[in-house]
């Protein structure tokens, strides 16, 4: 029992006693080698890093719930490429520029709405067909992508408004747009899977779904709940990026998946289904964020990050392993 | 007796469904558009899927020993990097350029197939974590910087990608010889069934005495062979490359796995119904293109043929159309 305890606490404090360490490593290393003249740790650039994560934190939090369900989505960056192209595109439709400022409210929705329905339609794949979500969400990454170039060819879609520029970049004791939505998002996900009957299911179906089922659950309805929630993030973070910028390019968010994939299992949540929390991945994104930024500071290609997050996923993965043997034998796609 | 002969032609059906659309899909196109199966429009299309072909080539093996492999496309970023960069330097020249290439690329594979053969680790997230890797170290190895040949008029290094050996395209005989061996090692070799063996039923391959470890190691270590050909292949063609010549080939590559039949959980696929799967994406891209359609409607052809071929090959083994997930 008390091996239990010992065993969460070491999982779940992992990432941020990760985070903790790098804030240390990255402020001694940039004095030490005064490769650096300002602080690490100084306030404006810990709030510029939230904002600089908003994008992959936000599409990462729905791909935890997806996760945590069982599933998972390969299709995301598209969708935020997509959302971000019709929020853009419909604000230079006629009637829309009639409308003037007001028609921007109407452009955020349609790109939620956009996000939504491919999220609905992954969904209801995977329910209807049964096909694994990963193949679904496999072959939805590259229609997806296919319907993003099929909107405007292979050009840069852009739109720019000075109103939505100026509320993406408006801030509130210091944090601006992005990183409050971010924040927002994360909040009000934990929410839902740690105070509601849909998170608590989400968690039965993707610890064991015969179990979930005999036990009277509906698999289906959540798992489409949860592929529309993922698509709605994924465009709620393009609305939060693309406000600001302006410009969506065909090949937007590819890798996105990747990244938030990464993230999400930097934070702990397992590739099988059943565990993981929203705030564990806060901290995969912060730390991966942090990474980069810690790289930079102390004077190190920026090539390498990606070689040093590899190295950490796996490594994660190994320790997971280790402190979890039993673990081993479910790791399975 | 007619209803066996029907059973018996339904299942053939079912088994090779896929062959069956692709020989329909084949026929409709060249009724409509001759040029579709001119010999030169043929060889072009087998030509520029060789490369996407021969990765296809490994990650079957890797796919049917129940794995992944998301770091292809990553790695065939490296091999065409370092082989073009060894290239160039005088200490080794193309002859030592490409041996050195293949073992560089091959110890990447080897970094696979010991976390996830003898550690076994989730493959999903190691050849994610790969992928992610392997990309920083071409980074750094490179500088952020394309590779080029200098001289290219001086170097015999052309040949694989660009020459023809009996009006042949020498990247098209090396993916059918590459084809030819792989095939034959899955179908008819010890090993070859020992994959199998490991991918179906894991648990039943450990208590015959099938070393596990080994054979997944050892499909991981063909997946990176075939990757090193594909990037010398890829390399040779264009003379250069840019750090992300493969990025996204992963998915495609595994989308072509899959639509040959190959189920992700292990244990089935074939050679031969690979290259049909690829050859379909292939000949997919070069009709539409003919069709007068810009390139990336074939993306949503793929897509929505890939969930057809998967949708169909399930509903038949469980013999419902729709799923039981409540």
């Amino acid at each position: 029992m008390q091996n239990d305890t010992v065993k969460k606490l070491v999982r779940n404090g992992a990432i941020w006693a990760f985070i903790l360490f790098q804030l240390v490593f990255f402020e001694v290393a940039g004095r030490w080698w005064s490769l650096s003249d300002g602080a690490f740790m100084d306030m404006d650039s810990m709030l510029l890093l939230l904002k600089q994560s908003a994008p992959i934190g936000i599409i990462a939090v729905g791909m935890t719930v997806v996760m945590i369900n069982g599933n998972i989505d390969l299709s995301v960056g598209a969708t935020y490429a997509l959302a971000g192209i019709v929020m853009l595109d419909s604000m230079n439709w006629p009637f829309m520029q009639a409308m003037g400022d007001s028609a921007i409210p109407l452009a955020w929705l349609f790109a939620l709405f956009t996000g939504c329905l491919l999220g609905l339609i992954n969904g209801v794949i995977v329910w209807k067909t049964g096909v694994d979500a990963f193949i679904v969400t496999l072959g939805a990454m590259l229609g997806y992508r296919g319907l993003v170039f099929m909107y405007n060819g292979e050009q840069p879609t852009y739109h720019l408004n000075w109103t939505m520029v100026d509320f993406a970049e408006a801030s509130i004791l210091g944090l601006q747009t992005p990183a409050i939505v971010f924040l927002a998002v994360v909040l009000i996900v934990w929410l839902v899977m740690t105070r509601t009957i849909h998170g608590r299911n989400a968690y039965a179906i993707g610890d064991n779904r015969e179990a979930a089922v005999n036990a009277g659950i509906r698999v289906g309805p959540h798992f489409v709940l949860n592929f529309v929630l993922i698509g709605f993030l994924a465009a709620l973070s393009a609305v939060a990026f693309y406000s600001g910028s302006g410009s969506v390019n065909p090949n937007d968010g590819m890798l996105f998946e990747l990244w938030a994939i990464t993230a999400v299992v930097l934070g702990g949540t397992k590739l099988t289904g059943g565990r993981g929390s929203i705030i564990g991945t806060l901290g995969g994104v912060i730390a991966i964020q942090l990474l980069r930024r810690g790289l930079n500071h102390i004077g190190a290609q920026t090539e390498t990050v990606n070689l040093v997050i590899g190295t950490i996923l796996i490594a994660v993965l190994f320790l997971d392993r280790q402190l979890n043997r039993k673990g081993a034998e479910e790791l399975k796609v | 007796m007619a209803d066996t002969a029907v059973k018996s032609i339904g299942g053939v059906l079912a088994r090779q469904g896929i062959l069956v659309a692709f020989i329909l899909f084949m026929v409709g196109f060249a009724l409509w558009n001759p040029r579709f199966i001119d010999i030169d429009n043929v060889f072009g299309v087998v030509r520029s899927s060789a490369i996407l072909g021969i990765m296809a080539l490994g990650v079957t093996f890797v796919v049917i020993g129940g794995n992944l492999d998301l770091s292809v496309g990553s790695m065939l970023s490296f091999s065409a990097i370092v082989v073009l960069d060894l290239h160039e330097n005088p200490a080794f020249g193309p002859a030592l350029a490409i041996p050195a290439m293949f073992a560089m690329t091959l110890t990447l594979g080897a970094i696979n197939g010991f976390l996830i053969g003898y550690l076994r680790l989730n493959s999903l997230i190691v050849t994610l974590g790969m992928l992610s890797a392997i990309h920083g170290l071409t980074l750094t190895y490179s500088g952020g910087q394309n590779m080029d040949i200098a001289n290219q008029n001086e170097t015999w290094f052309g040949v694989f990608g660009r020459g023809t050996a009996l009006g042949i395209p020498i990247p098209v005989l090396i993916f059918v010889a590459l084809a030819a061996v792989l095939g034959i090692l899955l179908a008819k070799t010890p090993f070859g069934r020992k994959v199998y063996a490991v991918g179906g039923n894991p648990t039943a391959a450990t208590f015959s005495g099938i070393p596990r470890a080994r054979v997944v190691f050892m499909t991981y270590m063909i997946s990176a062979f075939c990757v090193a050909t594909a990037g010398l292949i890829q390399a040779s063609r264009t003379m250069g490359a840019q750090n992300t010549v493969g990025q996204g080939l992963e998915l495609e590559v595994l989308a072509a796995v899959i639509l040959g039949g190959a189920s992700l959980l292990g244990g089935s696929g074939t050679i031969f119904k690979t290259v049909i799967g690829v050859l379909i994406l292939g000949f997919i891209q070069n009709g539409l293109l003919l069709a007068g359609l810009e390139f990336y409607v074939q993306f949503v052809v793929t897509w929505i043929i890939i969930i057809l071929a998967v949708w169909l090959d399930i509903a038949t083994k469980r013999g419902k159309l729709w799923s039981p997930i409540a």
